[in-house]
């Protein structure tokens, strides 16, 4: 997959909201200073990835894991941002399992709906099913007795 | 996976959202060479993490550098931020200093000079 240079960079819109929350009310920002923030932001994304991945591979491990990324910041020396991340971190797992929840929930109820469905259409087949059996039955007894005989 | 949600509710400053679209962040992630795959927690925090220094880099240039009295974050805050603070040095390469074209030619000469001595 061929990566254009613009794909590697952050939305402009959304840096520029940050750093206007970030600084106090009514300051300007040029446009160069954020274009600049824009690249030092990816700059810091591959950095991190970097070294977080230096961590896993100690480790041994394939997949980067949040505790490698902890680890990261802390090397980089931005522990002011381990806190956080930790708070942030919390928040988002209970958010990521409610979320599975709900959707462990609507597969469930659509999994009762068909059986519930698939029920109704075994009932009518069962149904037949007895007759058949009940015929079915005569008919040996009918065999039976004249066996017997 | 959907996260445009978490983008409209909440912004990054607020409670414990991210506004930043973890795919993109994915996407610079794994153009690292050697990283074969990412867990979804270490992405979140990566993407978060990635917000913070956007914030910190801003507010410390700003408060670092003259735009005090021009109530300006402009690019040389940047760069003056990135040489002098040990955190940011990661980033002079990318944040240089500039010159003007006039005193890059002087210091030319001066080294044509100092070479033709020899």
């Amino acid at each position: 997959m061929a990566e254009r240079p613009e794909d590697l960079n952050l939305p402009n819109a959304v840096i520029t909201r940050i750093i206007k929350e970030a600084l106090p009310d009514g300051v300007n920002v040029s446009k160069e200073a954020r274009r600049a923030i824009s690249q030092a932001a990816s700059v810091f994304v591959l950095y991190a990835t970097s070294c977080a991945n230096n961590f896993a591979m100690k480790a041994k491990r394939k997949t980067l894991n949040a505790g490698d990324v902890l680890a990261a910041m802390e090397e980089m020396e931005f522990e002011r941002f381990l806190e956080p991340l930790r708070e942030a971190l919390e928040v988002y797992k209970k958010g990521q399992r409610g979320k599975k929840e709900v959707s462990e929930q609507k597969r469930k109820d659509k999994e009762k709906k068909v059986d519930s469905e698939n029920d109704k259409s075994r009932e009518e087949e069962d149904e037949e099913e007895e007759r058949m059996e009940e015929d079915a039955e005569a008919e040996n007894e009918a065999d039976d007795e004249e066996v017997e005989n | 996976m959907k996260m445009s949600e978490n983008k409209d509710e909440q912004a990054s400053g607020n409670k414990k959202g991210i506004s930043l679209p973890i795919s993109r962040v994915r996407l610079i992630m794994k153009s690292s060479p050697d990283v074969s795959s990412i867990n979804q927690d270490a992405l979140f925090l990566t993407t978060k993490a990635t917000e913070l220094f956007v914030q910190h880099l801003a507010l410390s240039s700003f408060n670092n550098g003259s735009g005090k009295e021009t109530n300006t974050l402009s690019y040389s805050d940047l760069a003056n931020t990135a040489e002098e603070t040990e955190t940011f040095q990661f980033l002079t390469d990318i944040l240089p200093k500039k010159i003007l074209a006039r005193d890059y030619l002087k210091s030319l000469e001066q080294m044509q000079e100092e070479d033709g001595d020899f």
